[in-house]
Formats: C-alpha cells, structure tokens, sequence
C-alpha cells in the first residue's frame, strides 16, 4: 500500500491537469479570432468617401479634413507662461479658455484624448502643426467629414453617423468609432462609398507598445477607395421644390418615365443637411429627431401613406375597361352624388350629367367611378374574388407594396383585397356597396406620393414602369438591371389612350384648367382627400389633402409627378399648382406662370398645422381663412447656398 | 557471458527519450519565449535561447560524466556531496548575490549560479544514505527526528534567502519518508492540517472549529469499542482550533504582502471589489496573462513562433517559471497535455525502477527523485493554471536555465547510473 500513494497521487494530478486544460483552451474556448486578439493591434485605414454628384454632373456631397487639437491631461507638460501665451495665440483662445479647457478635459478624464479646440481652419492648423512638438500632451487628430455642396436634399443625400453596437455585432466590418451612412443615399449605397478601410496587424506587447508588423503584415490589406456616385436627382428641381414646400408639409416626388429615374423627391419640412455634419451633429440631430410635431426626419414622399383620393379614379376606369364592365361612351347619371336605392353612398359636386368617361375623369365624378367600381366587383360570382382581381390590377401599377428600390425608407401603402374585408366584416359578409369609398381613392386605399408618381409613369408610359430609384451611375459599375427592365402592367396598351384622353381634359376643361402651362400638354389628375385626426380621443375632421398626379408632355412623357400637400383642402388649390410649376421648371427651364408661383410662395399652412394643438375650436376647408405671408420666400432668398468650399486634396 | 555483460551497463532508454522530449521541447518553447524580433542565429549567445543552447550543450557533457562514475561512488560520497552542498547554500550569505529579492546565486563574471538547485539531489543521496542504513529505523521518533533534520537544514537556509518556493519542494521528501515505513498517523496529521489551514482561512476560526467538533462526536458515537476518554477528543478540538486559528495569525501577520495576496487570490477571499481589481493588476497579473494565453491557444494552438501574447511578451516570466503558457498558446490543447503526460510517465517510470531496485540506498534515492519532480511539476503547472497559489519555481527540463537544468540533469542520471548497475547488487 505504501508504494501507492506517489503513484496514484501522480496519476491524479496528471488527470486533474488534462482536465482543467481542456476546460481553459477547448470547453471555454472559442476558435481564436485575431480581432478579439488584446496582443494584436489593428490600425485601420480609412479610404476616400465616394463623392456624390447630381443628374448634370453638379457636385453635391464631398469630403472635408477636420483638424481637431486633442489633449491626454496626464501627459501635458508643465510649460512657461510665454508658451502658453504662443499656444492660445496659434488657437486664438484666450489664457483663460486655455485653463478652463484644460480642467474640463481632466475632469472628463487624465489619461484618455479629449478635443482640446475642435474643427481648426486649415490656415491655423498649418501654421500650429510647425509648432506642435513643443506643446507635450496634444496633438492634432485629423478627420475626414461630409462635406454638403448644397442645403437642399436632407432626405436624399442623408448623413453618417458612429456605427451603433448593434451594427457592430451583425456585421464585422465595422468598429467602435466608425462612420456608417444612417440615411438616404449614404445608408442605401453605404458598401460602394464607403469603400473597404484597409488594415494593419502590429504585434504589441504588455506595455502596448508597438513590436513590429504581425506575421511580417502578410494579413495587412490596403484601403480601396469609395467609388463615387452619380444619383438620378436634378438639383435645380429638387431646390425648387423644396422653394415650393416652404411653410407647407407634404412631398413632391418626380420620376423620369422614361427610366425610373427619380428627378426630384421633395418633403417638407426639411432641413439643411450641413447640421448633422460636425460636433454639432448630435445636439441638432436629436432636436430634428425629436420634434414629433413637424416630423422634419420623417419623409413625407416616401413614407406618408395617405389616402389618394381622386388620382385614384384612373385606376379604377382602366381596370374597369380591362375588365369589360364598362365602355368609353357608356354613361352614368350624377344627382350630385351616388344612391343605392334611396341612401346616397357618395356625395358628388355639381357638374353636366350623366357623364361618360371622359367627363367622369375631367370633372372627377365620384358616381361615374362608384358604378363602374361596384361592377369590377360585382362581375364574379362573390364580391370577394372580384375584390382580388381588382387588387391584382391596382397592384400592377406598384401600389399596395414596397418598390423594393434604393432608397434607405419607404412604405407599402395599402390596397385591400377579398381576404382583407373577409377579416373585417367575416367571410362573404360584405358588398360591393359596403366599399364603394375605393372607387374614389378613400376609404381603405392608401399610397406614398412615390406610388403615386409611378402610377403617372406607368399611366403615361401606357403600361409599364420601371422601378424608381435614385442611383443613375456608379464609377466603374453598372446599374443592376431591376432597374433597367420594364415592369408591365396588367391593362392592355389600347385601354389608356382614352383614360390619358381624360387626364389631358383635366386640364383642359376640367378641375385643373385654371392651371394650364402654355406650350406643354399637361396630363393630370386632382385630388381631394378627407382627414380625421384624434384629440383628446374624439374623432375630429381637418382641412382636406391637396393631392395631384400629374405627367407631360402627353406623347412620350418626361416627367410624371405626385404632389401631396397635407390640408392644403382641394387638389387644384395647392398640389395641383405646385406640380404645373415643376413641370414647367423641368421642361422649360424656367417659369412662365409667375402669377402660380407667386401665389405659392406667398400662401402659408402654417396656422392650418396649429390649429389641432391649439386647444381651441376650429373651422376647416372653405369655412377657413387662408393664411398669407408677407416676407415669403424667393430663388433669391433661399439660394442653394455652397456652405462647406470643397477641399481638392481630400 | 558478453549478452550478460551488456544486460549489466544498460540504461533505461525509456526515461532517457521522456527526459529528452522534454528537453527537446522544452527549447522550442523558450526559444519562442524569449527572442526578440528575427531570429538570425541560433547560436546567437547574446539571446537567452542561445544561452539555453549552450546550456543544453553542457548538460550532454554532464551526463557523460555522471555515468562514468561507478554508481558506488554516489552512495560512499553521499555525505560529502551533501556537505558541500551545504557549505554552498551557507555561502551565499557572505558572498551571494541578490536577483529579485532572493539572496540565491553566486555571480561569477558574467554567469550566475544558484546552489539550490544543486542542493536538492545532495539531499536526496544523503536521505538515502541515511534510511538505506542498516541501523536506521524510520519507525523510530530518533531516526524520523534525523532524517527529518537532513531537509531541515537545506530547507531553513533556503527560506533564509528568501527564496520560499524552492523551500516548499524540500515537502517531497514526505513522500520519501512515507515509503520507507514512517507511520500512517503522520499522513493522516499531515492532510488534517493542510485541510484545518484551508477551512480556517475560508470559512473562519468558527466554522473551522465547529466542523471539527462535528466529526469528533461522530467518530465518539460510531466507535463504540475503542472510544477511549473524552479528554482526547478535547484535547484534539482544541488542537484544531489553535492550529486554525495560528494559520490565521500567521496568513496576517507572519507572511509578506504579497504571499498573503496571492492565498487570499487563490481562496478567493478578497471582498472589497477596489482592492480585488488592484490585486488583479499586480498580483494576479502574470496569472490572469497565463491564463488568457493559455486559453488563446484552443485545440491545436496558433503554431510555433506564433504566439501574440508569446511574441508580444504579455507573460511576465515567460521563458522560465511560465513557460508552460507558451506551450499552452502555441501548442494547444494537444502540446499540454503531451507535456503533463510525458510528466506524468517519467515519474510513474521512475517510481517503477525504483520499486525495481535491489538496494535500498538506489530504492530511496529513485523515490527521491520521483518525488521532487512530482512537487515541481505540480506546483509549477498548477500555478501556471490557477489551480494553486504562485510559488515561483521552476519546470523541470522545460524551464530557461543553467542551474535549475543542470540540478534536475543531475538529480536523474545519477539515478539513470544507479538503476543500471542493479544487476551487479546483491
């Protein structure tokens, strides 16, 4: 027994070892990831951001170096009071900042960088960077920010911002500190501006000083630039569209037809994209982000799912003639509204009657539309199958899902269909009457100004569009090609011409005529949409929508339009304007039509927004006073201003 | 009669190729640990891997000398080699030199060399000298007394020069003693008192005191026959208690800063989180770096020469007490348990020739030798782990050093030389 105990004591410890190793390098052990390596240093390399340039090859969004002077409190060494005079004098500060500076930044902490004087002009920066051996303990941090050559096109162009933990889990790429588009074009083609930052391993070693290249830098990569990017927006447009929005909300959105491209995408509010560049960028981002009553971050062209009201209607006759229920010439007789038997589902506004189909588009009938929805509906054996093929029509047309395109947000609207009112009222206990408000563009229907100026497209490209998207060229890359082939619709090509026939009477004789562009044929449509908001929990009507849809010319359009003006009350009033003059300033070049323009810019909606936080009551549509401004805003006045002078070497 | 001849001067291959794995690897593994930047030659004497090659050099001329010795030799001048080493250790405190605190080498120009770890196989030939004698009895109090006094003295002047760790390696002749016939009681007394010191320093006096008591009136009740009086087992409670309770005076008072740091890291017995954190950046650091490169290296490891914290020199120490850690990184999972398996066969290896041995004097010293690399290889790999407190001792046949490979080299070919004349005892 005596012989054993070494033995087995020996035998013991050997198993407790093998045991406690392969809990410490193989059960707690993770396969070994050189960036989580505290051995391994990683020294990132941040390329050029790809620059981004307008439809006319206008420069938009550049990079500017930002020179910082950093302070490590701990490692300042004491100086004389004439270094200290030179010092503040080369940071035009007075000694007093300096020592204010200085406990500041040792209260935040001694031994970590705090910016000492942030953003130095460049002038400053080279005659202090001679300089700065002599000051121990700071030294200039340079940075690389955006630089926006313009103050239009916040929601287009968008912003960058530190990468959230988040972001950094998902995706390796990315790490703490790193800027990452947070919005518009800068989020959406993130991968292609960006480029790839190239790094170096460099072993360290405990006194995390520098060792030399880890494995001779045979893992180091180069940084490959960002590539630039050329977006599909005229700058002009844009900038005049948003002239145009001023002291309004809603948006503009203008496609190409031709292409899909997205001329000009307009919301308002907005905001100068230059606040959120910059150390100011987290105290203005916050105030933007923050302010839930004008919603200035939230874009209404893309993202506000309104009811299109009457634009809608077009959509109705088209699919109304595919489906054989209706003919051109056939007519239907309005006594100023729709009855079903002796209760009148619609009302209507006075005009000829009855009143075929091209007069129910110009002067925008609701009976014409709610006769020729209920027999859309009503040709199947259940009203819930016609439902479904009349939403497969609408859809065609882009509306009631998201366009799946490039840009960073977007909604999908809403078209209902069988199964949608099954879940509403229960299966098959529902009527075409039951739902006539679609017929109009009201009740249940909804859609973005996006989806609405895609329908103009694929209306005035008789049948198709393509998907609207922002980016028009990539250095050295081609466009994929879902945005280069043709989406059809499921109306035949011969059902538009009389359907884009009544658009075109639209603005020759019907709700529109009073704006008329001379010299351009003008195809469009008026809308009026009615609003409820809640306050204090009781249902209360606002001022109606100002919609307008809208494409020219007639023949091989350039241009089709959605125009959204929230409680700007009939279509003509405000959207319908609006939109004549971006055709005109697209297709002419300049406008002809002061007196639209004029009074544009000299009509506010700004007291219409108050009224429901007011607290008070209030009158609404025509019982409303329309507010004018005096000191309205001009081209002159609200320049597209070049703010930040791009810097050449950067 | 020529086979019979050679059967006579045969050495054991097998712990010649363990011994020499482990030195083998053992190179590589401080030569990863110690060079800085390219490694332009390997002879390069300016860098400690060069050195160790040098080292290494030597031992080879060491071991021819050691086996051309008749193996009588070491049992008659057991004594004297005892005696000179010694006269070594004693010195040291007129003409030695301070590394670190520790007043345990003599500098000679440039070179330096540590006496203790000569110390240790001159203690193991005079303990076997001294049981293998025909007169002495280890059942004895005179003899244990003794034979006790042999490490004693070794023991006393190596804690005199500050060097603790090498002090606790002087335990493994316990394991000695207890083979050749000390009494069962003294293992028992030996384990209780290593259990009492943990619980009081855990759990407190109390506790400690009321466990005891606890298992004393069990043992009271379950022997009924030989229960014998109740005084005894006072008498042992109240042992206990002041066992205990001395360990805690002395845990706070008696021991050094930073020995009572490392316990109170290893119990876990710091509570203060401020003082915890301080503790983990002085000294728990080596610890908590070996662990982490250790862990880093997985299953297979990042491969030789390619270890961060290795290459960046995160682990104090690295090339000598630590340089299990480099294995750990650089090897893996596969590299340390090869090395605690080699270990672990070298020592059952020695134990088996020694039970082999026909005298005594061979039978204790093979013991001896077992037991001393038993003591170094737990204490040094445990701690590299975290599996017990730091006591700064080194790896046998791994670690960076003249001294300490020369000591171990000599410590197991002597026993080599002894196990292959067993043919001619009688």
């Amino acid at each position: 027994m005596r012989k054993l105990l070494l033995l087995t004591t020996v035998i013991l410890v050997g198993l407790v070892f093998i045991a406690r190793l392969f809990y410490l390098q193989v059960y707690d052990n993770a396969v070994y990831d050189i960036f989580e390596d505290n051995a391994i240093r990683k020294e990132y390399n941040y390329p050029k951001r790809g620059y981004v340039y307008d439809r006319n090859g206008k420069l938009l969004v550049a990079n500017q170096p930002s020179y910082d002077v950093m302070v490590i409190p701990r490692e300042v060494a004491p100086l004389d009071s004439l270094d200290i005079e030179e010092f503040c004098s080369l940071l035009k500060i007075t000694r007093e900042d300096y020592d204010k500076k200085l406990e500041r930044a040792t209260h935040y902490s001694p031994r970590l960088p705090s910016p000492f004087v942030p953003q130095l002009s460049k002038k400053d920066y080279a005659v202090l960077q001679e300089k700065m051996r002599k000051f121990e303990g700071f030294y200039i941090q340079k940075r690389s920010l955006r630089s926006y050559q313009t103050s239009i096109g916040a929601n287009v162009l968008g912003d960058l911002g530190e990468v959230n933990r988040r972001t950094i889990e998902t995706d390796p790429y990315y790490t703490l500190g790193d800027l990452i588009g947070k919005q518009g074009i800068e989020k959406t083609y993130e991968e292609t501006l960006r480029g790839v930052k190239g790094i170096k391993f460099i072993q360290k070693d405990r006194f995390n000083k520098n060792i030399g290249p880890f494995k001779e830098g045979t893992l180091d990569t180069l940084p490959q630039a960002g590539k630039d990017v050329t977006i599909t927006i005229d700058s002009d447009l844009q900038a005049y569209g948003e002239l145009l929005m001023k002291h309004k909300r809603g948006g503009i959105v203008a496609i190409d037809p031709s292409s899909g491209e997205i001329l000009a995408m307009v919301t308002g509010p907005s905001y100068n994209p230059n606040l959120l560049v910059g150390r100011e960028r987290n105290k203005n981002f916050s105030s933007l982000f923050l302010d839930k009553v004008n919603k200035p971050t939230f874009d209404r062209g893309l993202q506000a799912q309104y009811p299109p009201g009457s634009p809608f209607k077009v959509i109705n006759a088209l699919i109304g003639l595919q489906e054989g229920v209706v003919t051109i010439d056939e007519k239907f007789t309005c006594r100023m509204g729709y009855y079903y038997g002796s209760r009148r589902l619609t009302g209507c506004h006075h005009h000829r009657s009855p009143i075929a189909m091209n007069g129910g588009i110009a002067q925008s009938c609701n009976a014409y539309f709610v006769n020729v929805y209920r027999r859309i509906v009503d040709k199947y054996d259940d009203a819930g199958k016609g439902m479904n093929v009349w939403a497969n029509h609408a859809k065609s047309f882009g509306l009631g899902n998201f366009l799946n395109n490039d840009l960073s947000v977007g909604q999908p609207g809403r078209i209902p269909d069988g199964d949608y009112y099954d879940r509403q009222y229960g299966d098959n206990r529902w009527g075409s009457t039951y739902i006539v408000s679609n017929a109009i563009g009201q009740g249940e229907v909804e859609a973005t100004p996006i989806q609405l100026a895609n329908m103009a497209a694929a209306i005035g490209n008789r049948g198709y569009y393509y998907t609207p998207h922002i980016i028009k060229n990539i250095e050295g890359e081609t466009i994929d090609s879902k945005y280069t082939t043709p989406k059809y619709t499921t109306i035949d090509k011969q059902h538009f011409e009389p359907v884009v026939q009544g658009m075109f009477d639209v603005y020759n004789e019907g709700t529109a005529k009073h704006i008329k562009i001379p010299g351009i044929d003008i195809c469009g449509k008026t809308g009026t949409a009615e609003n409820f908001i809640r306050i204090d929990s009781v249902k209360t009507q606002l001022t109606d929508h100002s919609i307008f849809v809208a494409f020219a010319p007639k023949d091989n359009p350039k241009i089709a339009i959605a125009v959204f003006v929230e409680n700007g009350y009939w279509g003509g009033r405000f959207a319908g304007r609006m939109a004549s003059l971006m055709i005109e300033k697209y297709i002419k070049g300049h406008i002809t039509r002061t007196d639209l323009e004029d009074w544009i810019l000299t009509h506010s909606l700004e007291d219409e927004y108050k009224k429901p936080y007011s607290g008070e009551n209030f009158k609404i549509n025509g019982e409303a006073k329309l507010q004018v401004i005096e000191n309205y805003a001009t081209e002159e006045n609200y320049p597209i201003k070049t703010e930040n002078p791009i810097d050449i070497k950067s | 009669m020529l086979r019979e001849n050679q059967r006579h001067f045969k050495f054991d291959w097998i712990t010649i190729i363990l011994f020499l794995l482990l030195l083998g690897f053992g190179y590589l593994n401080i030569l990863s640990a110690s060079h800085v930047g390219e490694i332009t030659s390997y002879f390069d004497t300016s860098q400690l891997y060069g050195k160790h090659l040098v080292f290494i050099g030597l031992t080879a001329l060491l071991i021819v000398l050691i086996l051309s010795f008749e193996a009588k030799f070491y049992e008659q001048f057991a004594s004297i080699l005892y005696l000179i080493a010694m006269l070594a250790l004693i010195g040291l405190f007129i003409f030695g030199k301070d590394v670190n605190g520790a007043r345990s080498w003599y500098g000679i120009g440039s070179m330096t060399i540590q006496p203790s770890e000569f110390a240790k196989f001159a203690t193991a030939l005079a303990v076997a000298k001294y049981i293998s004698d025909l007169q002495t009895n280890m059942t004895t109090v005179k003899d244990q007394l003794r034979v006790a006094a042999i490490i004693f003295i070794p023991a006393l002047l190596i804690l005199l020069q500050n060097d603790a760790g090498s002090t606790i390696v002087y335990l493994a002749f316990f394991f000695v003693f207890y083979r050749e016939g000390l009494q069962q009681v003294y293992l028992v007394i030996a384990l209780s008192l290593i259990i009492l010191a943990v619980l009081g320093l855990k759990f407190g006096v109390l506790i400690t005191a009321i466990v005891v008591a606890v298992i004393l009136t069990c043992v009271y009740f379950f022997r009924k026959k030989k229960r014998g009086s109740i005084l005894q087992y006072i008498v042992v409670l109240m042992v206990s208690i002041a066992f205990s309770y001395g360990v805690k005076v002395f845990y706070e008072h008696g021991l050094k800063a930073h020995q009572q740091n490392r316990i109170s890291l290893w119990l876990r017995l710091e509570k203060d989180p401020a003082k915890l954190e301080r503790m983990k950046k002085v000294e728990a650091y080596n610890l908590i770096q070996s662990e982490q490169a250790i862990s880093s290296g997985g299953v297979s490891g990042k491969g030789f020469l390619q270890g961060t914290r290795t290459t960046g020199k995160f682990v104090p120490e690295q090339h000598t007490d630590y340089i299990f850690s480099t294995v750990g990184e650089e090897w893996g999972f596969l590299g340390t348990s090869f090395v605690v398996i080699i270990f672990v066969l070298l020592i059952v290896r020695i134990l088996y020739l020694a039970e082999g041995q026909k005298s005594q004097f061979s039978r204790v010293y093979g013991y001896g030798v077992a037991s001393i690399l038993f003591v170094h290889f737990t204490i040094n790999i445990g701690m590299v782990m975290g599996l017990i407190p730091t006591v700064g001792i080194p790896l046998p046949f791994f670690s960076y050093g003249g001294s300490g490979l020369w000591g171990f080299t000599i410590l197991l070919f002597i026993f080599v030389k002894l196990d292959s004349n067993k043919i001619n005892e009688w």
